[in-house]
């Protein structure tokens, strides 16, 4: 059929056919999310809940520390994103902070990690909650994958000192992986912004009012 | 009829298995099968997509124009796989914290708008959905066997993770050859999983070909006695 000879039915057909199975997928996802959307926050809230509780045990806290949060310019931590703090308190009391940071120099870009911090200026523990490290090198900082990860718990920066912050191939206390140091320089870097930030900032984090960070 | 489903099943599994012969999805193939239950994850990933945009394509292969079937695939498979990913995360959110970022890789397989284009739109639906399910199974099959593979050579052990996919109760099931192994980087790495298809792909034709030849000696003694 050559061009001119096309009817402006040829090419209209096509189109209203192709527009009506984009309206239909369109509206078929829009209803499968608002149907799913609900349920979907729910357990993303619980897991993230679940998450906590493995850093601060649920019993230590009174609170909801998923709607007692508050963010944190990310410069400040020199994470690569906005830093979001989830506060535990037991009876209007402080008992830790959980900084959801992100350290932008890992080997394969961010990692995403929960850092916790108790009151008294100790680690409740880190655990990584995303990242893009080499399998079976880099991903030894997951707890699923190594114990590496529970070297942190009951560390502060008075010990070790604060300049044995670092790995040992920096002259510093934490293990490297063989194979990979960069990835654990950029998890032990970023937990001890996360301490000195705390460190500057003291019980004053406590005190700041509530966002929606959601 | 029960001849064609028993060759969509040879061809899906080995004659025109989409990993070995089709070598489609080889970017999620790389990607993935750094262990069995990666390969497995992305597979099962693979085979519900694909069985079920099978199914749809065949359904309306009436209504879809020669002219504009490429979009309206595309508009299909993309619904179709953020729809699984939606009611995963809603309804088995445990299977979604391992499967989870697999599931967007699908929609970059050519397997299935490959099948889409190939099978679904000229078959009936009863067929589609079968040719989705043996192709989607032989992919499964390939990752599995690439992942553990790549497995041994890079950590020792085999079915390692099984408890991030099927519960606590399957820690037991990863077996580990000596805790004192170094591994073998090179198979953690992309290009290893380029030289381990490339010896999958390798041996299948080295068993074809064995095969072939076996298939004419027979052919050529059963013409001896007959000539004598």
């Amino acid at each position: 059929m050559s061009l001119n000879k096309l009817s402006l039915q040829d090419l209209s057909k096509p189109a209203l056919l192709l527009t009506a199975f984009a309206l239909t997928g369109t509206s078929l996802l829009a209803g499968i999310h608002a149907l799913t959307a609900p349920r979907i926050t729910a357990n993303e809230h619980l897991a993230l809940l679940q998450q906590i509780n493995t850093l601060v045990a649920p019993e230590r806290y009174d609170n909801d520390p998923i709607a007692d949060s508050v963010s944190l310019p990310a410069a400040a931590l020199g994470s690569s994103q906005p830093v979001v703090v989830y506060r535990a308190r037991k009876q209007q009391q402080p008992v830790a902070a959980l900084f959801i940071t992100t350290a932008p120099n890992g080997y394969s870009g961010d990692i995403r990690m929960v850092v916790g911090v108790n009151a008294d200026q100790t680690l409740a523990g880190v655990r990584i909650l995303a990242h893009k490290e080499t399998p079976g090198l880099g991903d030894k900082i997951e707890a699923e994958r190594g114990s590496w990860i529970f070297s942190f718990t009951h560390k502060s920066l008075t010990s070790p000192s604060e300049e044995k912050w670092a790995v040992k191939k920096d002259g510093g206390e934490f293990d490297q992986f063989t194979g990979a140091t960069i990835t654990p320089r950029a998890v032990v870097g970023a937990v001890k912004r996360v301490l000195q930030w705390q460190q500057q900032h003291a019980n004053r984090l406590y005190e700041m009012p509530a966002q929606e960070t959601r | 009829m029960s001849s064609n489903y028993r060759a969509m099943l040879t061809d899906g599994l080995w004659n025109n298995n989409p990993g070995l012969v089709q070598l489609l999805g080889l970017c999620p193939m790389m990607a993935v099968t750094t262990n069995v239950m990666n390969g497995l994850g992305l597979g099962l990933a693979t085979l519900l997509s694909l069985t079920i945009t099978n199914l749809i394509i065949a359904l309306s292969r009436d209504f879809i124009r020669e002219e504009i079937r490429i979009p309206v695939f595309v508009l299909i498979i993309a619904s179709t796989v953020t729809a699984i990913q939606l009611l995963i995360q809603a309804y088995f959110h445990e299977l979604y914290l391992v499967l989870g970022i697999f599931i967007p890789l699908i929609v970059t397989n050519c397997i299935v708008i490959g099948r889409a284009e190939a099978f679904a739109s000229k078959n009936p639906p009863q067929y589609a959905w079968f040719d989705g399910l043996m192709m989607g199974t032989g992919f499964m099959l390939v990752l599995m066997t690439l992942g553990g593979i790549r497995e041994l050579l890079a950590k020792g052990t085999l079915f390692a993770d099984a408890h991030l996919m099927f519960g606590e109760s399957a820690r037991g099931l990863t077996i580990s050859f000596g805790s004192d192994y170094q591994g073998l980087l090179l198979a953690a790495l992309p290009p290893g999983a380029f030289i381990g298809l490339g010896f999958l792909v390798a041996g299948k034709n080295y068993i074809d070909q064995k095969r072939a030849e076996r298939n004419t000696a027979r052919l050529q003694s059963a013409k001896l006695s007959e000539s004598t």
